[in-house]
């Protein structure tokens, strides 16, 4: 309704007022006062033609809290985009404090070979190797909320985690399959708070069919704190701590501390990594880590990620 | 009583005039848009289809609204390097366009029509006064405009940074396609 048509045809409901009685008029005036007051926005609206160029229902969904699908050695809330397959190789090498004579722990490193692949959107799988105990872990995750902004608010990013992880190294005795196993289970609440900071909250369950330690409770509750802070638009310096709750294993076992420099190169991730967990799977870090920061027990290491995409053509949502 | 008769006809046809009468804005909010650059690895290609795009038909005015964080990639890792490390989306969420048509058209004469309209082009904030070319096709449907042009890169200060394994093309064509329908009031 524009209020100019009505403004610029005045004399003909004036003349005809005239005509007969003073009903028409204040009907008219009481009309045209409605509809003014009812729509004082549209004929100045139109002044500008992009600021109308706007839509009041537009979602702007926070992409990237962190840039690869893991902070460090745990799951962040990202997953791999549809069809689109990341193959990782992590290396974590001995302990700095071994000294020159094995090169500050170089000499020796475990490694985890690993591919990760969506199948939607928000739902991942993924498949690893370790050298280490020369253990396979396969695993799940989902995306359940993705923060976003605008017509719709959503304050925080989750995603449910869940792990299998077996053990292939050969023990005497030898043990069964189902001693050999532990399962994972997370819950991870992130929130990009900035284009610079983003922080993660990891509740955890970690459940473990035989303890290395009979005296180990075999549920074991953890949770993992993580963030990134971007230092340019290609780098970023990421921290987690892995915060076992406490009476559950042994005292000397620690949490698992790390910081690494991530460094994006167009096509790769690369992950430059201090941290006192020689093991990549969940079990290993949170709940077998024996290293301490305090005594040097400290492993230099890296994550590189490589992305393919399947998709043959390009989907927009609809 | 015929008078009053006639006025009160008068004043409902004013008051339902803007449900029938026409509209000088046409508008999309589904418009499409993609670019494609040649590069060694992998072409570099991605789509969009939320455009917001307006025509006033009276003052023969064109605006175009795009939102970078809606271009799709088949990979994903180049749509995030799209967004964080070329067109910054975060601090630049919107391409626009605002132009004047420099043709006059008889929008409700239907055809095929070349079009040109000079304005600001602003892409990664950065404004640049272009004349674009296109075609506009009025039919019952409504009003099409298709476009092509180009963008080099360093108008609009995108950088491209030396650590890069897909390298990427100094310029990069930019098609699009509007459909445009009266706007509901």
């Amino acid at each position: 309704m524009n209020p100019s048509v009505i403004a610029n045809h005045p004399q003909k409901p004036l003349s005809l007022a005239s005509h007969g009685s003073s009903w028409y008029y204040s009907f008219r005036a009481k009309f045209i006062l409605l509809i003014l007051f009812a729509f004082p926005a549209s004929s100045s609206a139109q002044d500008d033609l992009l600021k109308m160029a706007t839509d009041s229902n537009e979602v702007t969904i926070s992409n990237l809290t962190f840039k690869a699908t893991r902070i460090i050695n745990g799951h962040s809330v990202e997953t791999a985009a549809k069809q689109n397959l990341d193959f990782i190789i992590s290396h974590r090498f001995e302990r700095l404090n071994q000294g020159f004579k094995e090169f500050f722990g170089l000499d020796a490193a475990t490694n985890r070979v690993g591919l990760e692949y969506g199948l939607t959107d928000n739902l991942m799988i993924g498949i690893g190797r370790s050298s280490f105990e020369k253990n396979y872990d396969f695993f799940g995750k989902f995306r359940m909320l993705r923060q976003s902004a605008g017509a719709k608010s959503v304050p925080l990013s989750v995603s449910a985690f869940g792990g299998y992880a077996l053990r292939t190294r050969q023990t005497t005795p030898q043990l069964s399959g189902v001693d050999r196993s532990s399962y994972t289970a997370q819950v991870l609440i992130a929130r990009k708070f900035n284009e610079a900071l983003s922080l993660q909250l990891s509740p955890t369950l970690i459940y473990r069919n035989l303890p290395d330690l009979t005296t180990d409770a075999k549920a074991i509750f953890a949770t993992g704190i993580g963030g990134r802070v971007k230092i340019t638009k290609r780098t970023s310096l990421n921290g987690e701590y892995n915060y076992v709750l406490p009476n559950q294993i042994d005292e000397s076992y620690t949490n698992n501390l790390s910081f690494s420099y991530d460094i994006e190169t167009g096509g790769h991730v690369f992950q430059l990594l201090f941290t006192n967990s020689f093991g990549m799977v969940e079990r290993q870090f949170i709940t077998e880590t024996d290293g301490s920061w305090g005594n040097g027990d400290i492993h230099f290491g890296f994550n590189i990620s490589r992305t393919f995409s399947f998709a043959k053509k390009i989907t927009t949502e609809k | 009583m015929k008078n009053r008769l006639m006025l009160i006809f008068k004043i409902l046809l004013i008051a339902v005039s803007p449900v029938f009468g026409q509209s000088n804005i046409m508008a999309t909010n589904e418009g499409n848009i993609s670019f494609f650059s040649n590069a060694p690895l992998e072409d570099i290609e991605a789509k969009n289809n939320k455009v917001i795009s307006l025509i006033d038909t009276r003052k023969n005015e064109i605006a175009v609204r795009v939102p970078i964080k809606q271009f799709q990639f088949r990979n994903k890792l180049m749509q995030e390097h799209f967004n964080e490390n070329y067109m910054e989306s975060e601090k630049y969420p919107h391409a626009t366009f605002k132009g004047k048509i420099n043709e006059v058209i008889d929008y409700k004469k239907h055809g095929f029509y070349d079009v040109t309209s000079t304005g600001i082009l602003n892409i990664h904030g950065v404004n640049q006064k272009r004349t674009l070319k296109g075609k506009l096709i009025i039919n019952g449907a409504g009003i099409r405009l298709d476009t092509h042009f180009n963008v080099l890169l360093k108008d609009h200060k995108i950088k491209i940074p030396r650590l890069v394994f897909n390298k990427i093309a100094e310029e990069i064509a930019v098609a699009t396609s509007f459909t445009y329908s009266p706007q509901a009031k």
